[in-house]
């Protein structure tokens, strides 16, 4: 299933000064897969696009932000 | 010549006052991936990139000035009315000291703006490449900054900004596309 979100599990090394964390994530969004935007593809209503930064479904990237007291 | 409309692109509320989160939007104001440095950026190339391209670095340089502008809301609104010692204890007790109330081109961290932070090389495809890095950054720029801000509406518009650098980075990706031309041609090389 296609996600914008990628995930890794780094190295935890047996010293780390920090509680580890053992999944990390990084961003993906869509402009990396879409290549030259086709022709006719489906468009949001109006309002809904202004209010998105988009017109096109293809290109809409949610980001919601990770909790503030989780590292990045 | 640019005609000026007088709202914002996009609407920018600010739940409370909170000048510490004004310190980290000022990256985007000043900051070597900001709107400042894309605009400029882009507003300079359009003289040396093909005329199929120069259109697209109008209209997006144009729009990063409306960004700009948005991103002043933002930090105008989130300062306005703090105190001195509010402004200390949020880390711009240095901003004071030399801006007082005023708003300044400078990032996160109290580097002043200069335009080392921009570039034009005068070759399409580098100019265009190093324009796509630049709305890859900012888009990261976006994501740190909803992450550090617990501000339900002011995160509303970072979303809606960090989506236009999406859309900026894939119709700059488009331009490449336009400038290799070689698309539908049957080759081998």
């Amino acid at each position: 299933m296609f996600t914008q979100q990628k995930v890794y599990h780094p190295y935890v090394g047996p010293f780390d000064p920090c509680p580890p964390v053992r999944i990390k994530t990084y961003q993906t969004p869509p402009q990396l897969y879409l290549g030259f935007q086709p022709p006719g593809l489906p468009q949001f209503p109006p309002r809904e696009a202004l209010r998105r930064g988009t017109l096109w479904p293809a290109l809409f990237s949610p980001y919601e932000g990770r909790r503030r007291d989780s590292a990045p | 010549m640019w005609v000026y409309e007088k709202k914002l692109q996009y609407p920018v509320r600010v739940s409370r006052c909170n000048p510490r989160l004004a310190k980290y939007l000022i990256e985007q104001y000043g900051g070597a991936d900001g709107e400042l440095a894309a605009a400029l950026r882009y507003l300079n190339q359009r003289y040396t990139i093909p005329d199929r391209i120069v259109g697209l670095l109008t209209d997006i340089g144009t729009e990063e000035l409306a960004h700009l502008e948005m991103i002043a809301t933002m930090v105008y609104k989130l300062t306005k009315d703090a105190t001195p010692d509010q402004l200390r204890e949020a880390g711009l007790g240095e901003h004071f000291a030399d801006h007082g109330p005023a708003l300044f081109y400078h990032n996160a961290a109290g580097v002043p703006f200069t335009a080392t932070f921009i570039q034009a090389k005068g070759d399409p495809i580098t100019d265009l490449y190093e324009d796509i890095a630049a709305e890859e950054k900012a888009r990261a720029t976006y994501q740190w900054l909803i992450d550090l801000s617990d501000d339900p509406d002011l995160n509303d518009s970072l979303r809606f900004l960090r989506e236009r650098e999406v859309v900026h980075s894939q119709r700059f990706r488009e331009a490449v596309e336009i400038l290799k031309e070689e698309q539908q041609r049957k080759k081998i090389f």
